[in-house]
């Protein structure tokens, strides 16, 4: 007896002295019991090998334990699980270590920010990243904590950007090799944004890129005077790694003013484009701009998805990118070529592309709603890729619109630079406002499918069109998990969490949890039990068969 | 735009001033003077207001101003009283320095629910539309105002703080144009033969709620039904000819005295 026990603290205490290191993360693929890293691996497929739930006995699920969040507000992170246990955010910056096996805390450490931290949309935190025993979180205020993972006290605390300046970090970092990447929020206070690697040992920041390129640098050529200076280009999402190009891929924001692109004509590059940079210097290798000089805030903070596919006969590191404007695009990872961009909900800002493959666009007269609306036909919702399916799968708003007007801002430090606004077009003329973010309309949907509806759309990305759509009744912002059963987890504002054949679409299974579903589900393995777990409201819960 | 420091629109205090001393009109009529008084304060509340409480007057956590829902303001005076003051400690500045005729411009066009457009709406005597609604009209057979009338339609108690005057006229003129979706009658088949007609009080992917005819709360599985239709015309009558313009003018004042209890 003594030596089983001893065998058990021994395997207990195993679990926490793992180590997680790039290489692990590089290979997580190996270790699915595992999520090591915000999309659960370099190339962000969200999509999982365990296989022990399938199509077949899904709808044996049943609930295993729940973590109830002290903090009210829409629950955006997304947990990390190593060896066991579960690193898990909640608002403002809190960070918890559960056993992901029972669900019982071994500490809560709960980060104290300034005061003065500012965030257009939200005290939001969607995560931490790990290296060594260590977590990395970006905090409401601008900085970047590492805190021990044993006993979740704080390591070293580093300032990233000003707060008074209304900088803030809501994204999970991410690890490559021995930094950590991180990127600011704020285009909506009139930041200019960047990316930066911090030493993980010291917090010392080693290179910073910025997105929006300061006078005489390359790209600075898109903006017109000053506009530069209060550019926006926030980066707000977890972006992804190819370790065979040596290249890390970071979604960029909308530029500012948010609503008024006449106050900085050109095409205001590095906004809402994908950067591809060096992890080692932070230099610039190609880019990619969705939506130049935009008026709409589609922001191009959704998850790089890579993957390899064949494209016309050639096998091709491509990236996978539904776009809050409302567009489905492929490039080329290694070169930023343009390969194909397909509408994959109502577009009315544009209709199609140059040969470079640049939007051509077509502005809505004054007064007349603009597709996608303010939100956008997705947003920051973690997409999906299935290697299996070999179909990408994307949060949508379909047929939804916003009526755009524009107006002059002149900049003042840490106040609201948005020059106009967006209006959600409404059901009927002069429709009441739900109190709340413009666009809330759970639990009693008074708007109805009226003024859009969410869905999982599951898009071939040979071609760009829908091989099935999963419709909603209201909208979604729920991300997507696939796994190697062909089951697709997600949610939605209503609190259903759906699980959908990955290759029909068909609903398999659901359970009413009451609470909209604003991150993305998550699934990991103990003891050879495959478990699935999602916030819903203020409550991640925790699925697994039935025994 | 120089943030939140209060600007004055001096021009146009002088006019302002004198329509303001024309006001002489009882509760709930509105003036030619009262649309001035009111663009007016749609303009100071665009300069002055909507950098920080947003167009609609909803960016502050707890506050709408357009639908008049506040933190602790409930008279003109409270809001008065606000604005000479500011809330430093939530980051509102003093706007004291506004002359007190624009401060009652900026209040008027919170108190008329945003709505600076009013012209063609005729706001009639309160009082009178109450009997009207009582009465002539029919509206209680249908709808509900603080505890009286029936359940089938929408009940109206705080209709005055979500509903503008023109879209209140265009509910009376032209009812299957201004209702909600969420509110349209539904017919639905079961499976097992029931039919059910009712109003639709909620909606989601598998589930709808409704009021049915007997005022019962019902709801219902869509896999359980063989058909669900949203019946395509309100059951709500146009008043275009059953009221003349000065009783719907009265019908359009009372509902928008109707603030909730």
């Amino acid at each position: 007896m003594k030596l089983v026990v001893a065998v058990l603290l021994v395997a207990a205490s195993y679990r926490l002295d793992a180590q997680v290191t790039s290489e692990r993360i590089l290979r997580a693929a190996d270790e699915p019991q595992n999520w090591l890293t915000y999309s659960g691996g370099y190339s962000s497929q969200r999509y999982s090998l365990l296989k022990q739930i399938d199509t077949s006995n899904v709808k044996n699920l049943e609930l295993k334990w729940m973590v109830q969040n002290q903090v009210f507000g829409p629950w955006e992170s997304s947990p990390l699980v190593v060896d066991g246990i579960m690193y898990l955010t909640q608002r403002p910056n809190d960070v918890m270590a559960i056993d992901a096996k029972t669900g019982r805390m071994f500490w809560l450490y709960r980060y104290t920010n300034s005061g003065r931290q500012q965030v257009c949309c939200g005290a939001q935190n969607r995560g931490v990243a790990m290296l060594g025993d260590t977590l990395f979180m970006g905090t409401l205020d601008a900085h970047l904590v590492a805190i021990d993972a044993k006993n979740g006290k704080p390591l070293w605390t580093t300032l990233v950007a000003d707060d008074k300046l209304a900088y803030s970090i809501t994204l999970a970092p991410l690890v490559v090799k021995d930094k950590v990447i991180i990127g600011v929020g704020g285009a909506e206070y009139g930041i200019r944004g960047f990316v930066a690697a911090y030493d993980p040992r010291s917090g010392k920041e080693l290179w910073r890129f910025y997105t929006i390129p300061g006078a005489g640098e390359q790209g600075s050529e898109t903006w017109s005077g000053q506009a530069w200076e209060h550019g926006g280009g926030s980066v707000w999402v977890t972006g992804s790694y190819d370790p065979a190009l040596n290249l890390t891929y970071w979604g960029v924001g909308n530029p500012g003013p948010d609503w008024n692109p006449d106050q900085r004509p050109g095409d205001n590059l590095y906004t809402d484009s994908v950067v591809a940079l060096d992890p080692d210097t932070g230099k610039l290798k190609w880019h990619y701009q969705f939506t130049p000089n935009d008026g709409y805030d589609y922001d191009s903070v959704q998850v790089p998805v890579l993957a390899d596919l064949m494209w016309k006969g050639t096998l091709t590191k491509a990236m996978l990118w539904a776009n809050r404007n409302g567009n489905f695009y492929v490039l080329d990872r290694e070169t930023g070529k343009f390969l194909s961009g397909t509408p994959f909900v109502k577009v009315n800002w544009m209709n199609g592309f140059d040969e470079g493959g640049k939007p051509i666009q077509t502005p809505q007269p004054v007064g007349m709603p603009t597709y996608p609306g303010v939100q956008g036909g997705t947003n920051w919702y973690s997409p999906s890729y299935s290697p299996r399916t070999g179909l990408f799968y994307v949060s949508a708003w379909e047929n939804y619109g916003s009526i755009y007007r524009k107006e002059p801002v002149e900049y003042e430090a840490g106040r609201r630079f948005n020059g106009g606004a967006g209006a959600t077009v409404k059901p009927v003329p002069d429709a009441p406002v739900m109190p709340g973010p413009a666009a809330a309309r759970s639990p009693i949907n008074t708007w109805t499918n009226a003024v859009g509806n969410g869905a999982v759309i599951a898009i071939d990305p040979k071609t760009g069109q829908a091989k099935w759509k999963f419709q909603m009744y209201d909208v979604t912002d729920a991300g997507i998990l696939t796994t190697a059963g062909d089951v697709l987890f997600t949610g939605g504002r209503e609190g259903y969490f759906h699980a959908l054949d990955a290759r029909t679409g068909a609903v398999l299974w659901k359970t009413y949890l009451g609470g909209a579903i604003m991150s993305a589900p998550v699934t990991y393995s103990i003891d050879g039990k495959q478990y699935v777990i999602v916030n819903s409201g203020n409550v991640m819960a925790t699925f697994a068969l039935r025994e | 735009m120089l943030g939140l420091r209060p600007l004055l629109g001096a021009a146009a205090s002088f006019t302002l001033v004198a329509a303001l001393s024309a006001q002489n009109a009882p509760q709930n009529q509105q003036t030619a003077s009262d649309h001035f008084v009111i663009e007016t304060g749609a303009r100071l509340y665009g300069a002055q207001c909507s950098v920080c409480h947003g167009t609609n007057g909803d960016q502050i956590n707890g506050v709408d101003l357009r639908a008049n829902k506040f933190l602790t303001v409930r008279s003109d005076e409270d809001l008065t009283r606000l604005l000479a003051s500011g809330r430093p400690a939530a980051g509102m500045p003093s706007f004291a320095v506004l002359h007190t005729d624009e401060a009652r411009a900026i209040i008027a066009y919170i108190r008329s629910n945003f709505d600076a457009t009013t012209d063609g709406v005729k706001i009639g005597d309160a009082a009178r539309g109450a009997t009207i609604f009582d009465g002539k009209g029919g509206c209680t057979s249908c709808h509900r105002v603080n505890g009286r009338g029936a359940y089938s339609a929408t009940d109206l108690t705080e209709i005055g703080t979500v509903r503008t005057p023109a879209s209140l006229l265009r509910a009376l003129v032209e009812p299957a144009q201004a209702i909600l979706p969420a509110n349209r009658s539904v017919r639905v088949v079961t499976k097992d033969g029931r039919t059910i007609r009712g109003r639709r009080v909620n909606e989601d992917t598998y589930t709808i709620q409704l009021i049915d005819e007997q005022s019962r709360l019902v709801s219902l599985l869509k896999s359980d039904l063989r058909s669900f239709e949203l019946v395509p015309a309100t059951s709500m009558p146009s008043f275009q000819n059953t009221l003349t313009a000065d009783e719907r003018a009265d019908l359009v004042s009372y509902l928008l005295s109707l603030k909730g209890r």
